[in-house]
């Protein structure tokens, strides 16, 4: 079997046993990108010479059998990840030149777990959109359908995945931005528990909500990854300071009694006929694991996306205004003055999305707004947090769709706004709560992958990752592959 | 001038003594090269995360305890969103909402000599801003920030000075006290230590405060108490012409002594205030707040008080002799050795003392004289060894020579003379010298007594005991 095929697990397991070298594995994947990037644009920078040098220093170790379980292993970061020496973009011309001097926990850890960087991940725009379309970059394709979105933000990782040009990727989640790429490219994708994961060195876009997580093509590789990457950092004031358990560990515990909780308002009539039907057979499996099934309702959800749209850009607003044009980044040629320098450079520098997120936050934020706007949103946001602690009492997992609609055209939405951000219309709330949700392939509507949505209490990333794992062993949609790239 | 009454509130920003920053781990020594104290989270590079210092929290709450305030159990960090250069997020980390300290007070003395309490709304951390540098850049702004990330307690008085002295009086009292806590240098030249000033004017009787300007960093309290002067006669003269002030924020001038206007309220920003999403709600449990309340020394006013009672100083005295806890330390230390002499001592200690280490501008610290030696001069005078005048002459000699008083005594005979005898000697060759004035003086010319005084004391040396020289004389003069 071709190297790409094969699941981080089976790769370590692989490497370990001297079937293969780092070395050989990295250039294998690393060709898979040369050869991809033309019609898939995944990749925003491709680290070739660091990647070798890696998986050599990686060899050595396996050959001292001074290895851990993801020694020798290539994976790719999402460019809004800093890597020291290496062009950190978050896919905005705003950062079209910056290197960045220093590495992100996320990708320190990784590092220091033995993976071996491929390269950083094409994405929307400082992580704002649903489609990959607002990348200074370009799109990336669906590796299923090229004239199809990828998703977004996370896009390039997701699709990188889905083509097997790495076997797990490094992304991040404010408003879906992990679950709604894996649901589009029939990935595995898991955000964590807000404060799981340190956020230093990820380029914020909204504080409150953006947490790093996984792109896999297993829930195995997912708990192997987060392992890696977890705990307390503290050098992240928001990351929680709880030990981190090995998520391999209880993947295979029995389903027998879990409470799943089909979240009622996700089964509107927003939500796409033939995606419901994946959706409902994915749910008879878990019955077939011993699953007990309940509807749940969550009366204050269907607020998540006006909510997120008020909190999200409040945030971005203040966050985004570092990128002045004085220290680093992109300044414009020739300021008149102070104020021209400001201007140009950060009209230039931004795309159109991200204006607009800035102006709808600096707006929400004002004077005379802050109450109706701000901390009403506030306000909101807990009551939506309240709706999930009380469905948590009675259930132990909440299970949904990921997005309303397979992938869509690309070019389709781009031209109004509210049409896009209804795509994140189930995965807000995960954010809003800060809970832990996974999106896992459960099959296919029209051709184009459907994922299946998965969110449990603060911190059971274990629980959601077992249940992922047992599905995954149940049926073969995480195996599937888009024909072009298998 | 008499139907206006002055209303002035100050924004005193202290800077906290921690040795790093109040986000970063960068130092926050003075005078670095630009730049060389500013790291990646200083800097606001993309990516970077602000964690609190403990140090300035427990600062913070220190200054709350001493004044009496409220600590938060639960305080909360915001965003104030602004642009400028010398601000590298675009954003100062401020206290919004609900800072750390709130409702105190302190009390000051007037020139009257009551005592009047000053409110103090809140404290509140917060990180200072960069700097902005445009000498020796032609055409060119340098951003130094080196500063940016220095902790800073704002401490916010309610409106209730009613004069630039009293404004000083309550501007020198905070000053005392962060020192005494040791919590902030107090350099004002390097600006560790600087105010706005909020001032308006209304009619006497009036209930409604008037419109009020804001006059930024005032680094001198001779600048605060000018800058207020001519700020509220500006008013004044505004309102008396028929005029209206307007809410702004205005620049002190020192050059030209005045204040002038810097931004109008229109033109103010919108700082967008929200709760850092990066830092999660400052939360201060009892016990440390407890250990904090244990680390307090012997505040200013314990201090004045204990010295009024325990060394029957007046208030007066014994509020200038703790105005420093090194002064106060310095005066004690000096009445250990002669504890008979605490007012002498006070009167040295605030009389020569002060006046030398002030011509040298030397802080108490910087005395050449040490405790023990100043008690030693002391001793000499009180046990009437030496004369006042000569004690005076010996503190200059000590001053220069560093050497301990008996020695000077011994060596240059500075010893008072006591003995009758001599004394009378003396008179007598004085008188035989001055016939002229002798009978000038017998015949009614009191004012001469004077100068049989001066030439005895020049015969001796200055060292007659003035007491027996006044009485032998007056009796000798009269025949």
């Amino acid at each position: 079997m071709s190297l790409h095929r094969r699941t981080i697990a089976e790769l370590a397991r692989g490497l370990r046993a001297k079937e293969y070298s780092s070395v050989e594995l990295t250039q294998s994947l690393l060709a898979r990108i040369a050869a991809a990037q033309p019609a898939l644009n995944a990749f925003i920078t491709v680290t070739g010479e660091e990647a070798l040098a890696a998986a050599v220093a990686a060899d050595r170790r396996l050959a001292t059998g001074d290895a851990g379980p993801l020694t020798g292993l290539p994976i790719a970061h999402k460019d809004i990840f800093c890597t020291e020496g290496v062009l950190t973009t978050c896919g905005s011309r705003m950062l079209g030149n910056f290197r960045a001097p220093y590495d992100a926990t996320v990708v320190a850890k990784l590092r220091a777990a033995g993976t071996v960087m491929l390269g950083k991940t094409n994405m929307d725009e400082f992580a704002m959109g649903s489609s990959n379309e607002t990348s200074f970059f370009g799109a990336v394709k669906n590796p299923w359908n090229p004239r199809r979105v990828p998703g977004g933000s996370s896009g390039g990782s997701a699709a990188a995945v889905a083509a097997r040009l790495v076997p797990g990727a490094s992304a991040t989640d404010t408003g879906g931005s992990i679950r709604q790429p894996a649901a589009l490219c029939g990935v595995t994708g898991l955000k964590p528990t807000y404060g799981r994961v340190s956020r230093y060195g990820m380029i914020a876009f909204a504080s409150s909500l953006d947490q790093a997580g996984t792109l896999t093509a297993s829930a195995e590789d997912a708990a192997l990854l987060l392992t890696a990457m977890s705990g307390f950092d503290p050098l992240d004031s928001t990351s929680v300071d709880l030990p981190v358990p090995d998520y391999t560990a209880v993947l295979e515990r029995p389903l027998t009694g879990l409470r799943v909780g089909l979240l009622k308002e996700f089964f509107d009539k927003g939500l796409q006929r033939d995606v419901e039907e994946p959706l409902r057979a994915a749910l008879a499996v878990y019955g077939k694991l011993g699953a007990r099934l309940t509807e749940v309702s969550l009366p204050n959800l269907p607020l998540s996306v006006p909510t997120y749209y008020v909190v999200a850009p409040a945030e971005c607003s203040s966050n985004l205004a570092r990128f002045d044009g004085v220290r680093f980044g992109h300044r414009c040629e020739d300021p008149r003055d102070l104020t021209d320098l400001y201007e140009r450079s950060r009209g230039e520098g931004f795309g159109a999305e991200v204006k607009r997120r800035i102006m709808t936050g600096t707006y929400v934020l004002s004077a005379g707004y802050y109450d109706a706007y701000y901390l009403k949103a506030q306000r909101v946001r807990q009551l939506i947090a309240g709706d999930f602690t009380r469905a948590f009492t009675q259930v132990d997992v909440l299970v949904g769709p990921t997005t309303p609609t397979p992938a869509f055209e690309l070019g389709a939405k781009t031209a109004d706004p509210v049409t896009m951000y209804l795509n994140d219309i189930y995965t807000i709330g995960a954010n809003l709560a800060g809970l832990p949700a996974m999106s896992i392939p459960c099959g296919f509507a029209d051709g184009l992958p459907v994922g299946l949505q998965l969110i449990g209490p603060h911190f059971a990333e274990e629980r959601l990752l077992n249940a992922a794992h047992l599905y995954q062993r149940e049926t073969d949609w995480h195996r599937r592959m888009p024909g072009a790239y298998a | 001038m008499m139907e206006w009454e002055t209303v002035i509130g100050l924004e005193i920003h202290a800077q906290l003594a921690t040795k790093s920053k109040i986000f970063s781990g960068s130092a926050t020594a003075y005078g670095a090269p630009p730049n060389a104290q500013a790291n990646l989270v200083d800097l606001g590079y993309p990516g970077v995360l602000p964690v609190l210092n403990r140090e300035a929290v427990r600062m913070a709450v220190k200054f709350g305890l001493a004044i009496e305030a409220e600590v938060a159990r639960r305080s909360v960090f915001a965003r104030k969103n602004y642009f400028y250069p010398d601000l590298p997020k675009g954003y100062q980390i401020s206290q919004y909402e609900l800072p750390v300290v709130a409702k105190g007070h302190l009390d000051i003395v007037l020139e009257d000599g009551t005592h009047k309490r000053i409110g103090i709304t809140r404290a509140h951390l917060e990180e200072d801003a960069g700097k902005s540098l445009h000498e020796g850049l032609p055409g060119l702004t340098g951003i130094d920030l080196n500063r940016a990330g220095t902790p800073l307690l704002e401490i916010v008085s309610e409106p209730d000075l009613r004069s630039a002295k009293e404004a000083v009086a309550y501007m020198k009292k905070v000053h005392t006290l962060v020192r005494y806590l040791e919590i902030c240098d107090g350099n004002m030249q390097e600006g560790s230590f600087r105010c706005d000033a909020n001032v308006s004017v209304r009619r006497r009787g009036a209930e409604k405060f008037g419109t009020r300007a804001e006059i930024k960093n005032l680094n001198s309290f001779r600048f605060v108490e000018k800058a207020i002067n001519h700020e509220v006669a500006r008013q004044i003269e505004l309102l008396e012409s028929g005029g209206q002030v307007v809410q702004e924020t205005r620049l002190y001038d020192p050059d030209r002594g005045e204040t002038r206007s810097m931004r109008s309220k229109e033109e103010a920003n919108d700082y967008r205030y929200f709760p850092d999403p990066d830092l999660l709600p400052l939360e201060l449990d009892e016990a440390f707040i407890a250990g904090v309340r244990g680390e307090l020394p012997e505040l200013p006013d314990q201090k004045a008080a204990r010295f009024a009672s325990q060394y029957g100083l007046s208030a007066y005295d014994a509020g200038v002799l703790t105005a420093s806890r090194e002064l106060g330390d310095f005066y004690e230390a000096v009445v250990r050795e002669v504890p008979a002499e605490a007012k002498l001592a006070a009167n040295w200690v605030m009389g020569d003392l002060a006046a030398r280490l002030n011509a040298e501008n030397l802080e108490i610290t910087g005395s050449r004289l040490s405790p023990i030696r100043l008690a030693g001069l002391l001793m000499r005078l009180a046990d009437g060894t030496i004369s006042g005048k000569i004690a005076k002459d010996l503190f200059e000699l000590m001053w220069t020579t560093g050497r301990d008083a008996d020695a000077l005594i011994g060596e240059k005979g500075l010893r008072q003379i006591t003995d009758t005898g001599a004394i009378e000697r003396a008179i007598e060759e004085v008188m035989a010298k001055n016939p002229g004035q002798l009978a000038d003086y017998r015949a009614g010319k009191d004012r001469l007594l004077g100068f049989f005084v001066g030439q005895v004391m020049k015969a001796t040396g200055g060292k007659a005991n003035p007491a027996q020289l006044n009485e032998l004389l007056k009796k000798k003069l009269a025949g």
